[in-house]
């Protein structure tokens, strides 16, 4: 290609927003809109970060997630302050709402850079426009996924315990316990997670530092984009770099929600002492995490008329991995019943129709209509291009996720081996303020995320651009 | 700036990644050898017209990995067999149980050291460069495309080699001020 490519500003950008992307339903490829330049990605998307004046739903939503932070933060005060009574859980339920969100929370960001790491690695280009902030919901979610293991200790202050450091006890840590080996495996997945992250985001706070208009802006911007210059020799480190980390970043995302699902397998309780549960819980922790990457782009979109990036293509071929992961995780749900008969364990049977029938039953049920049923829809076409539809699922898909490491928890310990060791756990508010603390923490996160940091890569936006101009 | 110094170099602006190419491609052939491309995203053969390669980063990775890898294994392996033994049924702990951790550490390690060896290869951070003196180059970062010859290049002379980059049809050509 020798002509010089149309680089003018498109100065009706807005109008001609998701017009381009509808009809556009038979190619496999995700194409940007013929209207956009160079000049007009980094316009629309750094526009949203510099120019665009803060938005009254954004300043609402702040406002209540500001408030639910508090809550989530004061929960956590009171809670050191007075200790593990204050939540629902005792002897027989020694684990309830804290695991069951600690689990939650992780599954949520196991998918977002594997999104990212995948489909970069796969070379599918539709992967560009999901991946900044599927990668922060991964940050986000695994920041509050920390803390849960932390407070659920009785004496949270030596959680510190678990690092292997000199010290004058002789202490060491048990090396065989899955607890030790999900401190190595946050630490390296949350770690990984923020290298990947910031790697990307390098040339984006270029951008910003170069577009920003106030001083303090470009001071803030300049420092995080390290005097990045866009030198041919750095883009090829940075291209190699940002392929190992993904290579690397995929077997670590499965290793982590493995070591996850060994927390329970290690141990013989029934309905936990089960080889099934590391992929089963890789299985469910991408079915989630996918589940809340839709919310967010569903969201997104809507906010700041993105639908130009994040097109009808996108929203279907997520809900496809849904569905995907949805009929995987549900397999799973058959074969957990399956061995517990084919084991012939009567505990481990007593265990799964307990779960069906006992007092957590109706937990069950839920959870089956929202991991189960609901996906299903997915199957139509006309469903996966209605984007608010696939926002009530995703939210139906993450309540019945939470509902079934809640119901995996909490049923196997409530009736175990000995029927004078029965127990029943109830919530208090306390429990409730921690969850809903939690997800008001992570909204209020992803909410700052919007508003300082570019939302959509516009190095990979500019990448697609120049191979689309290059192909035509 | 000082008329009688030195400048940094010239450099050249050009609207398309294609006519950067293209110019990189010439003025490499025209016997150049310190140049410097700046494009707002990887350019595909950018490097390679620049006759630049870097096979460091993988290598880097995979020392990353060793160091890490065999440093947790190493240090569990101290800590049940040397320093507090333990003794179940006549034997040291299993070694499989010590693999989990030693696969994270592995990847974190290769990850360290492709993060930073990125950085630090390419000089980063860096916040002053001379090319920042030129006030179209913020453009660099969004949807211009920039060509530098630097005025240490052993064919630099300041008039013939602004003829030769304006004979690329740049959209324009100017000094950098050291």
């Amino acid at each position: 290609m020798t002509t010089a490519t149309p680089d003018t500003f498109a100065p009706d950008l807005p109008s001609s927003l998701g017009a381009a992307s509808r009809g556009e339903g038979k190619s496999m490829a995700v194409r940007l809109s013929d209207t956009h330049s160079f000049a007009s990605i980094s316009e629309k998307i750094s526009g949203i970060v510099l120019t665009m004046p803060t938005p009254r739903w954004w300043t609402i939503a702040f406002a209540l997630c500001s408030a639910l932070s508090l809550v989530f933060f004061g929960a956590i005060s009171y809670l050191f302050y007075e200790g593990v009574g204050i939540w629902g859980l005792n002897v027989p339920v020694v684990w309830a709402f804290d695991i069951t969100n600690y689990v939650w929370w992780i599954a949520i960001a196991m998918s977002g850079t594997f999104i990212s790491a995948a489909l970069h690695l796969t070379r599918q280009p539709w992967g560009a426009s999901i991946s900044r902030f599927a990668e922060a919901m991964t940050i986000f979610a695994l920041a509050i996924a920390g803390i849960f293991p932390i407070i659920h200790l009785g004496r949270p202050w030596f959680f510190y315990w678990l690092a292997p450091y000199p010290n004058v006890m002789s202490l060491w840590p048990q090396w065989r316990s899955p607890l030790v080996w999900d401190f190595f495996a946050i630490l390296a997945y949350l770690l990984l997670s923020l290298m990947f992250w910031y790697l990307g985001l390098i040339p984006d706070f270029a951008t910003l530092r170069d577009r920003a208009r106030s001083r303090s802006a470009q001071i803030a911007y300049g420092l995080l984009a390290l005097g990045w210059r866009g030198e041919a020799r750095h883009w090829q480190r940075h291209r190699g770099a940002h392929l190992l980390l993904a290579g690397l970043a995929v077997p670590l995302v499965v290793s982590v929600h493995s070591v996850v699902g060994l927390d329970f397998a290690t141990g013989n309780t029934p309905g936990w002492h089960s080889t099934i549960f590391p992929p089963f819980f890789v299985a469910g922790a991408m079915f989630s995490g996918f589940a809340m990457a839709m919310t967010i782009a569903v969201l997104l979109r809507r906010a700041f008329d993105l639908g130009d990036f994040i097109t009808d293509r996108h929203l279907d071929n997520l809900a496809k991995l849904i569905l995907a992961m949805g009929l995987v995780l549900a397999y799973s749900y058959v074969m957990e019943i399956f061995m517990a008969w084919y084991s012939a364990d009567r505990y481990e049977v007593y265990t799964a129709l307990n779960r069906m029938r006992g007092p957590y039953a109706p937990v069950y049920w839920a959870l089956i209509v929202c991991v189960v049923v609901v996906p299903q829809a997915l199957w139509s076409r006309r469903v996966r291009h209605a984007p608010w539809v696939l926002f009530g699922i995703s939210i139906v898909i993450n309540v019945g996720m939470w509902l079934e490491r809640f119901m995996l928890i909490v049923t196997s310990q409530h009736r175990d081996f000995l029927p004078s060791a029965w127990g029943m756990f109830y919530p208090t508010i306390w429990d409730w303020a921690t969850l809903v603390g939690s997800i008001g923490f992570f909204a209020w996160l992803l909410l700052l995320f919007v508003r300082f940091i570019p939302l959509i890569s516009m190095t990979e936006m500019r990448e697609l651009l120049a191979q689309q101009q290059g192909g035509s | 700036m000082n008329a009688s110094q030195q400048p940094y170099g010239l450099i050249a602006e050009f609207s398309s990644p294609a006519a950067l190419l293209a110019a990189a491609r010439s003025a490499h052939g025209a016997g150049y050898r310190r140049i410097e491309a700046y494009a707002p995203m990887p350019v595909e053969g950018l490097a390679e017209a620049l006759e630049f390669h870097d096979h460091a980063i993988s290598m880097l990775a995979l020392a990353g990995g060793i160091v890490g890898g065999i440093g947790t294994f190493a240090l569990q392996w101290f800590s049940v067999t040397v320093d507090y033994p333990l003794n179940i049924g006549g034997r040291t702990p299993a070694w499989p149980g010590l693999i989990p951790s030693t696969f994270e550490m592995t990847v974190l390690g290769a990850a360290l050291a492709v993060f930073l060896g990125t950085l630090l290869r390419s000089g980063l951070p860096q916040l002053y460069h001379p090319v920042f003196n030129e006030p179209s180059f913020s453009a660099a970062s969004s949807d211009r495309f920039f060509l530098c010859i630097e005025a240490t290049d052993a064919r630099f002379d300041l008039q013939q080699t602004r003829g030769f980059l304006e004979q690329l049809q740049p959209v324009k050509v100017s000094d950098v001020s050291a």
